[in-house]
């Protein structure tokens, strides 16, 4: 019998070619995804080195028309904000997430997981808009508590999240060999579990930190922003991304210029974040270090 | 007996070691109890905002086109059309290439390429929405001007979406922007999904002799077809939920225009733009309330994607 | 003729949920003997360790019936704590567990350091412990590297080590060197040897030749119950029961 007939012949080029060029277009597809982030790389770089010196990070925004001026006030409000945001959000989402992980049969831990699963999906603005109705309108201020505590509800969602997922790679008899030596639950749940997975659980915690140190929205509808430096923690704060916004959709050239510059302070931070993480990570899967 | 009796007994007689468990587990349960507390009283204060608004013009508000507060008019129609035609814009244009993206992730390309373009792809996600902005304003709102707008308008002129003067802010680059914003979303829950597929399914269809892209087609996106959904839902949620970039790009006027040239406004855009600014209690209900239809349209995606998921998963791993 | 057992189990019933996994199971252990519990996979010598020192509990389903002796007290009596139990009967599993986050000595002293003991007069116990393991030689220079840094076997011993440190009665093993390479699990039957003269072991294997080598007495176990308990050499010479003799030789399990 003969197979290959010339028609079948045929078929079987025309799939062939068929095959190079799905994948060729799978792969210009894949290409175009990341030309972007070059691209935004390329011109915050660009645009924003030659603003950036020691006035960037020490000084004031200076009057309009003036040049020069710099960012420090904004840099400052944004580490008063994260800070606040962490006070709270750090222990709550680091115990949160040793309750979902060592308790989950728990019905409250289940009621609390899905609570948590909501507000990891839920629009930043929205968390911002609940800060601005129940404590920006109230107390008729802006405010720095009012920031911290809308960045707080973002980030403790990540972290519980995130001490989750990683205390629970921990394996049981972990667990019990702790319970074994006579120790009490909750002394091997956090000198043991939980010391354990130390490096792993801070990292957590820088990720979260870099997630929400670009916040905006919610940003601008409670801690709004400020040309002075932070004075107090009632008074509206001014932060990084905010200033980037509005010099962003300012009409002035200098102010661009200074937009540029922040933008790519934010950036080169969360890329050090990001990369900082993930080196991390990679060194506790595949080291000694996962038990 | 005496052993039912004992075992009854020992459950109420606490000793040292078990009080300072119990208060550990006491302890936890508070920090739960006062998150769930926080996240009740979201849903309550969301809900307070809205009576006002909703008192004075019914559900109505949702669909009144007209949004002036100056003269107290509220009409949210405006708004839920923009979140929703520049989502859209932005799936159209991120799926095809985010499917594409994860494919090459999971199918084609080898460990050492996909190693670092998956960290490009997730880096996408972590750049800041304001910077997305940022350069949206200075980049992508003059390249779409002087080039996009002009070539649709000219060929394309036939269709309602591509009329108009070529501004550069407006719909079609606030959804161009999400576009590039939500594309690591699909891409990750779509490589999920495909590494889920199991390795045995795809073995088979190339046992019968298929090419790779045949392999492609039927083992991976048609398998995987349900998750793909799920990821353009999650993109979706997403995609509704951005505030900063789109109030930076989409020129926020309260138009409802076909044309996707023209400003427009969103959700999401509308309350950061005008909560500083809100005085009336009418104009803060307004807002209040188009944030609680935001977050239950966004919690109503986001639930189905993840019902898509779920029931993906559970039948591959059958 | 002999004195008070340390351990004794007295029809020992345990339950997980439904399963009925150890049936009425009785022995006694005596002062420094090595007990070994042998049977195929499932048969519930596993269960019934964790019964003696109440790990079993971690499972909210199990239950137990029937009492474990410890020195004539009964572990599950009204007021016993599952903590001061597993004080006195020490465990080591399977899988070698150096806890990470804590160095070698650490490691060796966790079941008091981590109780919150001074740090102080823990050197010495964690060296005496360590003494007793078989370790010293060997870690003495690096005392406060991770645990986690020692190879199996050596962390294999050093969790006997932490067993030992928190100075229990009797020592339960669950297949000690299943997990380990040849070499490190000769060592361990070597400690374990060495350790009969001052505590009382106790230890599941599915190893023949290791029960033969190493226990006074071998209990076998199959489907839940007891089979034979009888000193190892009569069990692997002479059983009394048929299924015994069939298992030994190698007819099933």
């Amino acid at each position: 019998m003969i197979l290959s007939t010339r028609a079948n012949f045929r078929l079987l080029r025309r799939r062939r070619i068929k095959d190079r060029i799905m994948t060729g277009v799978i792969m210009l597809l894949s290409l175009i995804a990341i030309i972007p982030l070059f691209m935004i790389f390329y011109h915050i770089v660009v645009n924003g080195i030659s603003a950036i010196n020691f006035d960037f990070f020490t000084q004031l925004p200076v009057p309009l028309g003036e040049i020069g001026g710099g960012m420090g006030n904004c840099i400052l409000g944004s580490i008063i904000l994260i800070s606040i945001a962490s006070l709270g959000a750090v222990p709550i989402g680091v115990f949160g997430g040793v309750y979902l992980s060592e308790y989950k049969h728990e019905r409250t831990a289940s009621l609390f997981r899905w609570v948590v699963d909501l507000m990891m999906s839920m629009p930043s603005i929205v968390i911002g808009l609940f800060v601005y109705t129940s404590i920006v309108v109230p107390s008729k201020s802006f405010s720095a508590v009012a920031g911290g505590i809308a960045l707080g509800l973002l980030m403790l969602p990540i972290v519980a999240k995130t001490t989750e997922e990683v205390l629970k790679l921990t394996p049981l008899h972990v667990r019990e060999a702790g319970l074994a030596l006579g120790l009490s639950r909750w002394r091997v749940i956090l000198f043991i579990v939980l010391r354990g997975r130390k490096s792993a659980v801070i990292t957590g915690i820088v990720l979260a930190l870099g997630r929400i140190a670009g916040e905006t929205a919610p940003l601008l509808v409670t801690a709004f922003g400020n040309r002075n430096w932070p004075t107090s923690l009632m008074q509206p704060t001014p932060s990084l991304p905010v200033q980037i916004y509005n010099y962003a959709i300012s009409p002035y050239e200098n102010w661009h210029k200074q937009a540029w510059a922040g933008a790519l302070t934010l950036v080169v931070l969360i890329f050090f974040i990001n990369i900082f993480t993930r080196v991390v990570f990679t060194r506790n899967d595949l080291g000694r270090n996962t038990q | 007996m005496k052993k039912v009796f004992d075992l009854f007994f020992k459950k109420h007689k606490a000793s040292e070691v078990r009080k300072s468990d119990f208060a550990f587990v006491f302890f936890l349960r508070c920090l739960a109890v006062l998150v769930i507390l926080i996240f009740a009283s979201l849903i309550y204060y969301l809900w307070d905002g809205s009576s006002a608004i909703l008192k004075h013009s019914g559900w109505g508000f949702f669909l009144g086109r007209e949004w002036d507060p100056n003269s107290d008019q509220f009409g949210a129609l405006p708004f839920i059309y923009g979140t929703l035609l520049t989502s859209v814009v932005a799936l159209v244009i991120a799926a095809p290439i985010a499917i594409s993206a994860a494919i090459l992730l999971t199918e084609i390309a080898v460990q050492k390429i996909a190693k670092p373009f998956g960290f490009l792809i997730e880096m996408l996600a972590a750049i800041p929405s304001v910077v997305y902005g940022l350069w949206g304003i200075f980049v992508l709102a003059p390249f779409v001007r002087d080039y996009i707008q002009p070539f649709l308008g000219k060929y394309f002129s036939f269709l309602p979406f591509f009329k108009g003067p070529p501004f550069g802010i407006g719909i079609f680059t606030a959804g161009l922007i999400l576009a590039i914003m939500i594309l690591p979303t699909i891409t990750a829950v779509c490589r999920e999904v495909f590494l889920a597929i199991p390795t045995s399914l795809r073995e088979g269809v190339l046992a019968l002799g298929s090419t790779r892209w045949e392999m492609i087609k039927t083992a991976v996106v048609e398998a995987g077809f349900s998750g793909i959904l799920a990821a353009i839902a999650l993109g979706f949620g997403r995609a509704m939920g951005e505030t900063m970039a789109v109030t930076m790009l989409i020129g926020n006027r309260p138009d409802i225009s076909l044309s996707l040239f023209s400003p427009g406004a969103t959700m999401a855009s509308v309350i950061a733009n005008e909560s500083p600014e809100a005085t009336s209690n009418l104009h803060v209900s307004s807002l209040a309330a188009i944030g609680f239809a935001l977050f239950l349209v966004s919690l109503g995606v986001s639930g189905l994607a993840r019902l898509i998921t779920k029931i993906t998963k559970r039948r591959f791993a059958k | 003729m002999s004195s008070q057992p340390i351990l004794s189990f007295q029809k020992v019933h345990a339950y997980y949920g439904e399963k009925h996994t150890v049936k009425g199971v009785s022995f006694d252990v005596q002062a420094n003997e090595v007990v070994a519990i042998i049977g195929p996979s499932g048969c519930g010598k596993s269960t019934l360790l964790r019964c003696a020192n109440r790990l079993h509990e971690e499972d909210p389903t199990a239950r137990v019936e029937g009492s474990i002796l410890l020195n004539g007290v009964d572990i599950f009596q009204n007021h016993a704590d599952p903590v001061v139990v597993r004080q006195k009967v020490g465990m080591v599993f399977q899988k070698p567990t150096a806890f990470s986050g804590l160095s070698i000595w650490e490691n060796v002293v966790a079941g008091r350091l981590l109780k919150g003991e001074k740090k102080a007069g823990l050197k010495e116990k964690a060296e005496h412990a360590l003494k007793q393991a078989s370790l010293w030689e060997e870690v003495k220079d690096k005392l406060n590297a991770p645990g986690l840094s020692l190879s199996g076997g050596q962390q294999q011993r050093l969790c006997i080590a932490r067993a030992l440190a928190v100075n229990p009665t009797a020592i339960l093993m669950d297949e000690p060197t299943s997990a380990l390479d040849p070499i490190s699990a000769a060592r361990i039957e070597e400690l374990i040897s060495e350790l009969q003269k001052i505590i009382t072991i106790v230890i599941v294997t599915h190893n023949l030749q290791q029960a033969a080598r190493i226990s006074d007495k071998t209990a076998f176990m199959n489907f839940g119950e007891l089979i034979e308990f009888n000193s190892t050499s009569k069990l692997f010479t002479n059983p009394e029961s048929k299924l015994t003799e069939s298992y030994i030789t190698g007819h099933f399990g």
